[in-house]
C-alpha cells in the first residue's frame, strides 16, 4: 500500500473505530422507546369478607411454589393512647409465646418448614406476616402454627422485659448518630398534639411502666377481626384462599374497626427546631402536615412531586442541590398519606459549612415551585416516567402484597391503580400549581435540624454554580 | 422425619429450578460476557453490567478511587451530560443505580420490559465513550465527601468498623474502606479516575446481565449491535489477596462516642474462590446456620433469649468473595454486660462447635432454611441478576445455587466440626472492643473497658 493510500486510509479508519464518535440524534433509541406503549398488567384482584367482619383481598400466582399472607391492622403507634410504644412492643411479642407453646416452639415451627414469620409496627398499621413454600406438606402445619399464634398469644413477662430492654438499647443507639433523631423531631414538631407526633417506637421513660396487661388490652381491641384486612399472594385456589382466611379471621379476637382519628392540623406559621450535635453534616428537615388518604389533590401532589424532589436526577432538588453544586449527597421530598393525615417533606444532609445555602437554595426551589408550578415539558417527562414504572410496581410477589395491604388498609377501589394511572393522564400544569397552593406554603414550613449549629436562612446566589469550596476535607483522623 | 422434609424440599425446588429458570450465557468477539436469564412473571427487566473492579484493585495511594468512578459514570459522555443518563432513564420509567464493592463494580437499570434496547444502548455509551471533565470530577468528589460524612463520619459504629477491618484483613485491599480514606478521597484528581477507567472499564472485564421478560433470540441482535464494535481492551494482571498464612491474633480497643458498647470478632477463613477444598465453604456456611440460621438457632436461643446477654449478636459467613472469605461475629451486649463476657461467650461457642457435634435436627433446619429461601429468591428479578452477576465476575459457576443445595446436603456434622477446628482458631481471629469514653458512661452501658 503506498503512503497516499495509507494516509487516506487512516482517518476513515479512525472514525470506523471510534464507537464514540456516531452522527445524528442519540440515544438512537429513544424514538423506538418512546413510541411503544409501556404494558401495565392489571392485577385480578379478588376480595370478600369473612364472617368475623375481616377484609380478604387475593391474588392467586402459580409461578413460584409460595404463598405470601399480610394482616394488617389499623393498630399502629396512632393508637397508642399516651403510651408511647405500646403498639410497637405489641407487635414485638407476636410469636413470643403462645397456647402451650414458648418461643422456641414456635420459631423452631417456623424455621423447621422453611416458613418466615414477621411483624411491623408503623403509625397507622400494625402487620403480621408469613411467607411460607405453599405445598400443602409445608403449608399446612405452618399455617396451623400461626393462626396459633395470633390466636392466643401470652406475652410473657420474660420476653416483656427482654425486648423492651433490646428496644430501649435501640433507643441508645439511635443518639450516637443525626438522622434518627431529626427524623423524631420533625415529626413532634409537625404533629405536635397529635398521635402521629408521638415516637412509634417509645422512649427510654415510656417504654419501663409498660405492663403485660396493657399488651393484652391492645391485642384484644385492635387486632380483631373487624380491624384486619387479610392480604394473600400465591399458589393457591380461590377455595383454598377462602379456607385460610377464614381460619385466620376465626383465630383473631372478636371486634369492630377502630374509630377515624381526627385529621392532623397544619402549621400556620414557621416553626424551628435545631438540636445540637457534634456531626460533620447538618441534617435539615422542612415541612408540614400536607395531605391524608382521600386528598382529592393526591395525584395532582403525586406528579408535582415527582418533578420538585420525588423523581432522583430527574428532579429539580438533585439537579440543583446536588449536581449543580455538590451541597449535598442526597436530597429528596415526598408526600406521605396516612389515614388521618400526612407530611410533605424535604430531606437533605449537607457539610456544615454549606448548611445555610443548602437551606436557603431548597426553600426558594419549594416556593418557586409552589408558585409556578411545573413546566409542560416538566410534567410530560414526570408523566412518562409514572406511566412506564407501572409494571416495576407489580412486578413480583412482594410488591402485590404490598400494593394489597395498602388498598385493603385504606379502603381503596380495587381498580385503584388503574384509576391512578387514568388520573395521571389527566392531571395538567394547572392542577398541579392550584394542588400545590392549596396544600403547601414554602412560609410556614417546620425547618427542623441537627448539627453543630441551627443553619440559617440567607439570600440565594443565582450565579453560584461553582463547586463547593475545596480542599475543606483533608483533615481526616485517620 | 427431619431428613425427610429436607428431602421434599430438595424435590420441589429442583422442580422449580428446572421449570422456570432458563439462562443462556455467550461470550463476544470483544471478551464481553453476556448472561441471560429469563423469568416472565411481569414485563419488566432488569439490565446489569458488572466490572471485575473494586476497592481491593486499588493501590495504597488511591483509595476510594473505584467508587469515585462509579460517581462519573453518571455524568458526561460523548453524547451525554452530567445528569442525562438517569434523566433519559426516569423519563422512561426506569430507576438506575450502582454499587461499588471489594470486589466489584456493578450498574444497573430496571424498565418495563419494551425499554430494553435504550437500557443496552445507555450501558455501551458510558463503557465505551466515557468523558470525565475537571470540574465535574471536582464538584461530584464533593458529593462523594458528603456521602463519607453521611455513611461513616457521623457514625462511630461505622467508624469504628473501618478502623476494625483495618487490622482484621492485613495485608489485601479489604483492609481499606470502599468509599476511601476520608484525608485521600478528598486529594484524588481526574487523571487518576481517567487511568482506572482505561485499565478496568473494558469488555473483557465485564459481565452484562438482562434478565426478565425477554428471550436470547431477542437479546442477543440488540447485544451485538450496541457492544459488538467495543474494542477489546486489555487489562493489568491482578494477583489474588489472600491472608493464608495466619495473620496472629489481633485486638483493638476502641473509644467511642457511642451509647452501647459493641464488639467485633473477625476470623480469617477460606473463601469458595481462595479455598484448597471447596467444601470447607459448603461446611462453614452450614456451620454459619446453626450459629445463627434463624430466631430458633444458638444465638438467639442461648445468648439473646438463654443467657441474656445481649441486645442483639449476629454470626455471619462471607465466602462469595475474590480474596479468601471472612467469618464475623457481632454484639451489642444488654445493660451492665461487659463486652468480655459478651466475648466469653461467643468464644465458649466457637468452642462448642469445636468440641460436640451439631444436632442432625439443627442442621435439617439450615437447609430447610436454605432450601426455601432459593424459591423465595426467585421472586425477584432483581436478586435473580446480582446471583449471575456477582457469579460470573468471580468465575463461579452460573448454576452454584441449583448446586448448592445438594452440596449443603453432603455437609455432615463432623465436616462442621472439622472446619470449626481448622478454621475459627484464635491465630486467625481479630478481635474490635468498642466502648464510650469513661467520662460518658452512664447507667446504660457497661463498666469502661479496662
Amino acid at each position: 500500500m503506498n503512503t497516499l493510500m495509507r494516509n487516506l486510509l487512516l482517518p476513515v479508519l479512525a472514525v470506523l473505530l471510534s464507537a464514540c464518535q456516531s452522527m445524528g440524534a442519540f440515544p438512537t433509541t429513544e424514538a423506538q422507546v418512546a413510541a411503544s406503549e409501556p404494558q401495565a398488567p392489571a392485577l385480578d384482584i379478588q376480595s370478600w369478607q369473612t364472617a368475623e367482619g375481616a377484609r380478604v383481598l387475593f391474588v392467586a400466582s402459580d409461578a413460584l411454589p409460595m404463598l405470601d399472607v399480610r394482616l394488617v391492622m389499623a393498630a399502629g403507634s396512632s393508637r397508642d393512647n399516651g403510651v408511647a410504644g405500646l403498639s410497637s412492643l405489641t407487635s414485638a411479642l407476636l410469636g413470643e409465646g403462645a397456647d402451650g407453646l414458648n418461643v422456641d416452639d414456635i420459631s423452631r415451627g417456623f424455621e423447621d418448614h422453611g416458613a418466615q414469620f414477621g411483624v411491623g409496627s408503623y403509625r397507622d398499621m400494625g402487620v403480621v406476616e408469613l411467607r411460607t413454600l405453599s405445598d400443602a406438606e409445608f403449608r399446612d402445619p405452618v399455617l396451623a402454627l400461626f393462626n396459633q399464634v395470633i390466636a392466643t398469644p401470652t406475652f410473657p413477662q420474660d420476653a416483656l422485659d427482654r425486648i423492651r430492654t433490646q428496644m430501649m438499647q435501640g433507643l441508645r443507639m439511635e443518639q450516637q448518630v443525626p438522622g434518627p433523631q431529626v427524623k423524631k423531631a420533625f415529626m413532634s414538631t409537625v404533629f405536635a398534639g397529635h398521635p402521629y407526633g408521638e415516637p412509634s417506637d417509645g422512649t427510654l421513660e415510656s417504654l419501663p411502666a409498660i405492663t403485660r396487661d396493657q399488651l393484652a388490652d391492645f391485642y384484644h381491641t385492635y387486632y380483631a377481626a373487624g380491624n384486619t384486612v387479610i392480604a394473600m399472594v400465591g399458589d393457591v385456589s380461590r377455595e383454598q384462599a377462602e379456607q385460610i382466611a377464614g381460619q385466620i379471621s376465626q383465630s383473631l379476637p372478636e371486634g369492630d374497626a377502630a374509630p377515624q382519628q381526627p385529621r392532623a392540623q397544619t402549621l400556620t406559621e414557621r416553626k424551628r427546631e435545631h438540636i445540637t450535635f457534634p456531626s460533620a453534616q447538618t441534617h435539615i428537615l422542612l415541612g408540614n402536615q400536607s395531605t391524608w388518604r382521600g386528598n382529592p389533590d393526591h395525584v395532582a401532589l403525586y406528579v408535582g412531586n415527582m418533578v420538585l424532589g420525588g423523581g432522583g436526577f430527574a428532579s429539580i432538588l438533585t439537579d440543583e442541590v446536588r449536581q449543580k453544586r455538590g451541597y449535598v449527597y442526597g436530597i429528596g421530598s415526598g408526600f406521605s398519606p396516612m389515614a388521618s393525615g400526612g407530611p410533605f417533606q424535604v430531606s437533605l444532609k449537607t457539610a456544615n459549612e454549606n448548611a445555610d445555602d443548602a437551606l436557603s437554595l431548597t426553600l426558594q426551589l419549594i416556593d418557586d415551585f409552589v408558585e409556578n408550578g411545573p413546566t409542560e415539558t416538566q410534567l410530560e417527562e414526570a408523566r412518562t416516567s409514572i406511566l412506564g414504572s407501572f409494571a416495576l410496581g407489580t412486578a413480583d410477589n412482594s410488591d402485590i402484597i404490598g400494593q394489597l395491604g395498602a388498598i385493603g388498609f385504606y379502603d381503596l377501589p380495587l381498580d385503584y391503580l388503574q384509576w391512578f394511572n387514568q388520573q395521571v393522564r389527566n392531571v395538567t400544569a394547572d392542577d398541579i400549581r392550584a394542588a400545590f397552593q392549596r396544600n403547601l406554603s414554602a412560609d410556614n414550613l417546620a425547618i427542623v435540624s441537627i448539627g453543630p449549629e441551627a443553619p440559617k436562612v440567607v439570600a440565594v446566589d443565582d450565579e453560584s454554580e461553582q463547586p463547593a469550596q475545596q480542599g475543606d476535607a483533608v483533615d481526616g483522623e485517620e | 422425619m427431619k431428613k425427610w422434609i429436607a428431602g421434599l424440599c430438595l424435590a420441589l425446588w429442583a422442580g422449580v429450578a428446572g421449570a422456570s429458570a432458563p439462562t443462556h450465557s455467550f461470550t463476544l468477539d470483544n471478551g464481553m460476557k453476556v448472561v441471560v436469564r429469563e423469568d416472565h412473571r411481569a414485563p419488566v427487566v432488569t439490565v446489569m453490567v458488572w466490572f471485575k473492579a473494586g476497592s481491593i484493585d486499588e493501590a495504597p495511594f488511591e483509595t476510594g478511587l473505584a467508587h469515585v468512578l462509579e460517581h462519573m459514570m453518571f455524568k458526561g459522555t460523548e453524547h451525554l451530560g452530567p445528569g442525562d443518563f438517569s434523566r433519559l432513564v426516569a423519563r422512561y420509567g426506569g430507576s438506575d443505580n450502582a454499587f461499588t464493592s471489594y470486589d466489584y463494580t456493578a450498574y444497573y437499570q430496571q424498565y418495563e420490559a419494551s425499554r430494553l434496547p435504550l437500557a443496552l444502548e445507555l450501558e455501551a455509551e458510558r463503557l465505551g465513550c466515557l468523558q470525565i471533565d475537571d470540574e465535574e470530577f471536582h464538584r461530584e468528589l464533593q458529593v462523594v465527601l458528603e456521602e463519607r460524612r453521611m455513611r461513616t463520619d457521623d457514625n462511630p459504629n461505622a467508624l469504628a468498623w473501618e478502623k476494625f477491618q483495618a487490622i482484621a484483613r492485613p495485608g489485601t485491599g479489604y483492609a481499606h474502606p470502599v468509599i476511601g480514606w476520608r484525608s485521600l478521597l478528598a486529594q484524588l484528581q481526574p487523571e487518576q479516575a481517567r487511568s482506572w477507567y482505561q485499565r478496568f472499564y473494558v469488555p473483557g472485564n465485564a459481565t452484562l446481565v438482562i434478565a426478565g421478560d425477554v428471550t436470547r433470540e431477542q437479546v442477543e441482535p440488540l447485544v451485538e449491535r450496541f457492544f459488538a464494535d467495543l474494542p477489546a481492551g486489555e487489562t493489568p494482571p491482578r494477583p489474588k489477596q489472600t491472608v493464608k498464612a495466619p495473620a496472629g491474633e489481633r485486638r483493638l480497643a476502641l473509644s467511642m462516642p457511642v451509647k452501647v458498647p459493641s464488639l467485633y470478632m473477625l476470623y480469617n477463613v477460606p473463601s469458595l474462590v481462595t479455598a484448597a477444598n471447596p467444601q470447607d465453604f459448603y461446611a462453614l456456611t452450614m456451620l454459619a446456620g446453626v450459629l445463627d440460621g434463624g430466631m430458633s438457632a444458638r444465638i438467639e436461643t442461648d445468648l439473646v433469649r438463654g443467657q441474656k446477654l445481649v441486645a442483639g449478636a449476629g454470626a455471619s459467613y462471607s465466602g462469595i468473595q475474590r480474596g479468601d472469605g471472612t467469618f464475623t461475629l457481632t454484639a451489642a451486649p444488654n445493660p451492665g454486660v461487659s463486652l468480655e463476657t459478651v466475648e466469653a461467650a461467643l468464644r465458649e461457642q466457637i468452642v462448642r462447635l469445636q468440641t460436640t457435634l451439631p444436632d442432625e435436627s439443627e442442621m435439617a433446619r439450615v437447609r430447610a432454611g436454605v432450601l426455601a429461601g432459593q424459591v423465595y429468591e426467585k421472586d425477584s428479578v432483581m436478586g435473580q441478576a446480582m446471583e449471575l452477576g456477582t457469579l460470573s465476575t468471580l468465575g463461579l459457576g452460573l448454576d452454584l445455587s441449583e448446586t448448592f443445595a445438594d452440596e449443603l446436603a453432603r455437609v455432615t456434622p463432623e465436616d462442621v466440626q472439622r472446619v470449626a477446628r481448622e478454621w475459627l482458631v484464635p491465630e486467625r481471629l481479630a478481635v474490635a472492643l468498642v466502648t464510650p469514653p469513661a467520662d460518658q458512661n452512664d447507667g446504660s452501658t457497661q463498666e469502661a473497658a479496662q
